[in-house]
């Protein structure tokens, strides 16, 4: 019986490795182990032994089930990994290949220096606030102190559109109507920015536009001073350009502005740049807002923004910006 | 506006280098775009006169020069300027002369022909603007001289001002002179001649009638008698080159010199063509004509205004160019010095009006010196010589001339607009150099501005002019503290969002102009209705787009003409329309446009599908419906709570064609102001249930006139309040289905919120949708 046994137990152990698939591990498993298996039938003779050989007979039956169980867990663990080695393998993949260089979309670089901007100026306190850009004549010059005929007109080459009277409707010439339409609309005091669109009789070259950007920047409240002008200038300077560029007012004329200045600033290397313009708004700008120039006072700046964008991502040519070309757009 | 150092320093003892007097001059609000030293770089330079001239044999663009340089000797010179004659004296830059640019002149062979030298241009030593030819200097030089010598030109510095429209004071030497002394702290002085007066006094000898004084603010005439007319001092004509103006005689160089330095335009007449030797300033009457002194016939309108003669007959446009009739020249025995202050608003008119712009009407209309009259007489007299005899008297009548009443200037309201602590005393002592009179009123000052400065007339002005003399950059910077909370508003944290959301689909954003040509919205299959620019540049540009369809076109072409297909963009900007209902301005809207190039409708969808659900607004319609410009049947209404909100489909193949789009153009257009406007986003939590849910696949053979979106309506209502969540999955057309059908699968998923449904309450609600489906659209269940 033992030699049977023994015997039995080597020809498993022979299948059980020889067992190509997880398949096999299971038939084999139902063969040696199960009702109709060697073991069991050895087993279900048991009874008709004496006790000492039945112990024995008993104890070595179990140590041969072990041994077998022991050998199909060992070999099916083995064939589950090749397994999952053979899947893995066969589902390898070149990446290289798979790799088409998808893009997030581009954000045009007016846009990017438009958002930076508000950004900022979001950071100082300020709200953001736009208007239209057809204009009537009163938003565009008459409330900003241009009274008809004045010859600070000139200054601005307009363009008119049929709408309305004669010459009441036009493409604003400056972002600055819209300082007046925040006035009108909302009381002091007021911090905002005013992003936007506008438009110039010009002709397009490196550096014109018909059309272009402008940021203006409004602060009326009790004591704002000349003084808070030029340190909000230079906190936007700094802000913006970064540590190292510095910011001067220079006297200059506008309308709608009184003390008006031009503001430059100074780049690393010692050169200035004349950036935009500004100054106290002037007394009959609050009063055509219906404010009272004795109770409110402010300052108002604003310049282009095209050109930022031009300098920082080192583009020598404004008509870029508006030509739309991939080749441009997909850099940024 | 040109100011020469030298000519500065008749004014005031101003002192520094060249980049330092810059600096100051920009930090006073008189900008200094170019500073030129003159008068360097002519050492080598010699008088030479024209000998012969003759053609080069090998080049058409040079001639062969022979000079004689001084001594005696012919010297050949090649040379690119054709405007010199034979007899000629030219400046020649001799072998070895390094110039301004630094070149050096060496001997060299143009073309086989030797060259010894270089004959000058007016700019190539710093005289004059004029690049077209040689420099001809006037007779009277010796060859040989030095240039230098024989033109009296020392070394001196030309600043080249940008002069803001509210500074005519500074559009003179004095006025620069006068703020720079301020600037400075060293005196200023105008200068005071007193040429010898002699005959019959001018005031019996010419009369001066002011009939509008809303025109004419002053009227002043002085005679001078026995002017010869010839060549101004060398050293004058100098000056009048630096500062770019063309000597012409006599008599115009001292005009304009006077105007150059003291601002005062003048005008000079033959008295003795002048009608009843007297002078009327009036408003010319409509039709009026006068012919010009650059012999134009003008027409004339009730708006400009006149000078004329006592028989009332034009003879000059008041401010801007005076009559050929009374012009001086060799014949002229007495002359009428005429300076007049005009209504700055009408010489301004006039000019534009004219198309003719001098330096005389740049000054009139920004408002001159009336009170400089006297001066400028003085001094125009003293320079045109003492051949000429100044008659003494002068006849003078004022008009209508600005206030000048003193204005009240508030200590306190100064350092309040400026944040300073300017004591009073300071105040006087920025004040008085420029001219401004202080008296002390209280506490505070009464300023009496000086006839030179017509831009000042309020307190605002002379608190500005405090702070430009004092320095913009001696006040202390401080930073304000806003007490608002600065923050975008919701419309533009959504169109962030919306920006967004087109990036991560992995669309570009352009931004093409919003002008359109004529017909390009008649093209684009657009009403032609669109907002006209009155004076545009070029037609390209003269109508606004009322729709982004055209402009994003124009995009897709102009890449496609570069080879680059297949974009997918977008833009948002604003369209203009007419209001269907009277209002103040135009219908402007903001809105959002896709094109993508290459794709087909489902496309755009699928972009339209991500917005609404970046902007959280999910229950929204899609509307089968042709659009002007649109692919007639693959274009949809979007509609969102009722309202139409934009248009996804496809762009119309013959409108892409028109504007030679070479790709199909999956389209969509969202009106922001709508679709922002409605309610959308921060939506309230929903709870979900905890019980287990059961799906049910439904597929429906349906015809093509039905929308899968009418089938998925059906099915969410028939389906009620255990549906929670519904999708189209498949679409199949051909067999089995029948032709002109296609099959239509839903998955969906039900679930209640307090149990676990049973397979009864699964199959109740399946048999609902299917019959709701089968019952109303004439459906069928697929198996």
């Amino acid at each position: 019986m033992d030699h049977d046994l023994d015997a039995h137990l080597a020809d498993a152990a022979a299948a059980i490795v020889a067992a190509v698939d997880l398949d096999e591990v299971r038939a084999l498993d139902a063969e040696l182990l199960g009702r109709r298996s060697v073991i069991s039938t050895a087993k279900k003779r048991l009874g008709g032994l004496e006790a000492d050989e039945r112990r024995d007979a008993g104890r070595r039956l179990n140590e041969v089930r072990a041994e077998l169980e022991r050998l199909l867990d060992g070999r099916r663990t083995e064939l589950e990994s090749d397994e999952r080695v053979h899947r893995l393998e066969s589902e390898r993949l070149d990446l290289t290949e798979l790799d088409r260089g998808r893009r997030l979309g581009h954000r045009h670089v007016v846009t990017r220096t438009w958002e930076h901007l508000e950004d900022l100026f979001v950071g100082m306190g300020y709200t953001v606030v736009e208007g239209p850009e057809i204009e009537d004549e009163w938003h565009n010059f008459g409330a900003l102190n241009f009274p008809l005929g004045h010859p600070a007109r000139d200054m601005y080459d307009t363009l008119y559109v049929d709408y309305g009277e004669s010459m009441s409707t036009l493409l604003r010439t400056h972002t600055s109507p819209v300082q007046i339409r925040v006035m009108e609309t909302t009381g002091p005091p007021i911090y905002s920015v005013m992003p936007g669109r506008v438009f110039r009789s010009d002709t397009a070259d490196a550096t014109h536009m018909p059309v272009f950007h402008q940021i203006e920047g409004l602060v009326v409240d009790r004591d704002t001073t000349f003084g808070d002008l030029a340190g909000t200038i230079q906190a936007f300077t700094a802000a913006y350009f970064g540590a190292g560029f510095e910011s001067r007012l220079r006297p200059s004329y506008f309308p709608f502005t009184e003390p008006s200045a031009e503001f430059d600033i100074r780049r690393p290397d010692g050169s200035w740049l004349e950036l935009g313009g500004c100054g106290m708004v002037h007394p009959e700008v609050l009063r055509a807002c219906g404010l009272d120039p004795e109770e409110w006072q402010g300052f108002a700046f604003g310049f282009g923004l095209d050109r930022l964008a031009l300098m920082r991502h080192g583009i020598d040519d404004l008509r870029e910006l508006f030509r739309n070309d991939h080749r441009f757009l997909s850099q940024f | 506006m040109r100011v020469l150092q030298s000519w500065l320093e008749e004014f005031a003892p101003v002192a520094g280098d060249p980049a330092g007097i810059a600096e100051q001059l920009s930090d006073l609000g008189l900008a200094v775009e170019e500073v030129v030293p003159i008068g360097e770089g002519l050492d080598g330079i010699v008088v030479a006169r024209v000998l012969d001239l003759r053609p080069h044999p090998d080049a058409d663009r040079i001639q062969l020069v022979d000079v004689d340089a001084g001594d005696g000797e012919s010297l050949q010179v090649c040379c690119g300027a054709f405007n010199m004659s034979v007899g000629d004296l030219v400046p020649l830059a001799t072998i070895g002369a390094v110039m301004a640019g630094g070149m050096e002149i060496s001997r060299r062979q143009l073309r086989g022909e030797w060259s010894n030298g270089m004959l000058c241009s007016g700019p190539e030593v710093n005289l004059g603007d004029d690049h077209d030819g040689i420099l001809i200097l006037g007779s009277g030089h010796e060859p040989g001289v030095p240039l230098a010598e024989a033109l009296g030109i020392r070394a001196d510095v030309v600043y080249d001002l940008e002069v803001n429209p509210n500074r005519p004071d500074a559009m003179s030497v004095a006025g620069v002179a006068r703020d720079l002394a301020a600037r400075q702290g060293v005196p200023f002085t105008l200068p005071d001649p007193a040429p010898v007066e002699s005959g019959e006094d001018a005031s019996g000898r010419v009369s001066v009638e002011i009939v509008d004084a809303d025109l004419c603010g002053r009227f002043a005439v002085r005679v001078l008698d026995g002017i010869i007319v010839g060549d101004s001092p060398q050293w004058l004509t100098n000056r009048l080159v630096a500062m770019g103006m063309r000597p012409v005689n006599n008599v115009v160089d001292v005009s304009n010199y006077v105007m150059l330095e003291l601002g005062q335009p003048s005008h000079t007449f033959d008295l003795d063509r002048v009608g009843g030797s007297g002078f009327r300033a009036r408003w010319a009457v409509d039709g009026e004509t006068i012919e010009t002194l650059d012999g134009v016939s003008r027409t004339l309108v009730d708006a400009d205004g006149v000078v004329a003669d006592a028989e009332d007959v034009a003879v000059g446009i008041a401010g801007v160019m005076g009559g050929a009739a009374t012009e001086i020249d060799g014949t002229t025995v007495t002359v009428a010095l005429e300076m007049a202050w005009w209504d700055p608003m009408s010489i301004a008119r006039t000019s534009r009006r004219l198309g003719l712009r001098s330096e005389a009407s740049a000054r009139f209309e920004k408002g001159a010196d009336p009170e400089v009259v006297e001066l400028a007489m003085r001094r125009f007299a003293e320079l045109i010589g003492s051949e000429a005899a100044l008659a003494p008297g002068m006849a003078d009548q004022r008009g209508d001339l600005p206030s000048r009443e003193p204005v009240r200037v508030r200590v306190a309201r100064v350092n309040r607009i400026l944040g300073t602590d300017l004591g009073r005393d300071r105040i006087v002592e920025v004040l008085e150099p420029i001219g401004f009179a202080t008296s002390k009123a209280g506490d505070d000052l009464d300023v009496v501005v000086p006839s030179f400065r017509p831009d000042s007339a309020t307190e605002i002005d002379v608190i500005e002019e405090v702070a430009r003399v004092h320095g913009y950059g001696r006040i202390a910077r401080t930073v304000p503290r806003s007490g608002l909370t600065g923050a975008l508003n919701g419309r533009q944290v959504d169109r962030r969002r919306v920006r967004s959301a087109m990036l991560g689909l992995g669309l570009d954003e352009v931004m093409p102009l919003p002008f359109l040509a004529p017909g390009d919205l008649e093209r684009a299959g657009l009403a032609a209705d669109g907002i006209a620019v009155t004076n545009p540049l070029v037609a390209e540009e003269s109508v606004m787009r009322s729709s982004l369809l055209p402009g994003l076109l124009k995009t897709l072409a102009y890449n496609g003409s570069h080879r680059l297909y297949g974009l997918s963009l977008f833009e948002v900007g604003h369209v203009y329309r007419r209001p269907t209902e009277p209002q103040p301005l135009p219908d402007e809207r903001e809105y959002l446009a896709v094109a993508l190039a290459g794709r087909e409708a489902r496309a755009a969808v699928e972009v339209w599908s991500v917005l609404a659900d970046a902007l959280a607004t999910r229950d929204y319609t899609l509307v089968a419906e042709p659009a002007p410009g649109l692919h007639a049947t693959r274009t949809a209404r979007i509609e969102l709570a009722s309202t139409p909100v934009g248009h996804v489909g496809e762009v119309d193949p013959s409108v892409s064609e028109a504007f030679e789009v070479g790709e199909r153009v999956a389209w969509l257009e969202v009106d922001l102001d709508v679709l922002l406007g409605l309610s959308h986003g921060d939506l309230p939590f929903r709870p979900f249930s905890r019980y287990p849910s059961s799906d049910i696949d439904l597929a429906f053979e349906v015809d093509e006139e039905t929308p899968a979106a009418v089938v998925e309506s059906l099915l969410r209502s028939a389906a009620g309040s255990l549906l929670v969540d519904l999708g189209l999955f498949d679409v199949f057309r051909g067999e089995p289905v029948a032709e002109g059908r296609r099959s239509l699968a839903f998955a969906m998923r039900l679930q209640a919120d307090d149990r676990t449904l049973t397979d009864a309450e699964v199959a109740t609600v399946r048999q609902r949708c299917i019959d709701a489906v089968e019952g109303d659209l004439g459906a069928t269940l697929r198996g």
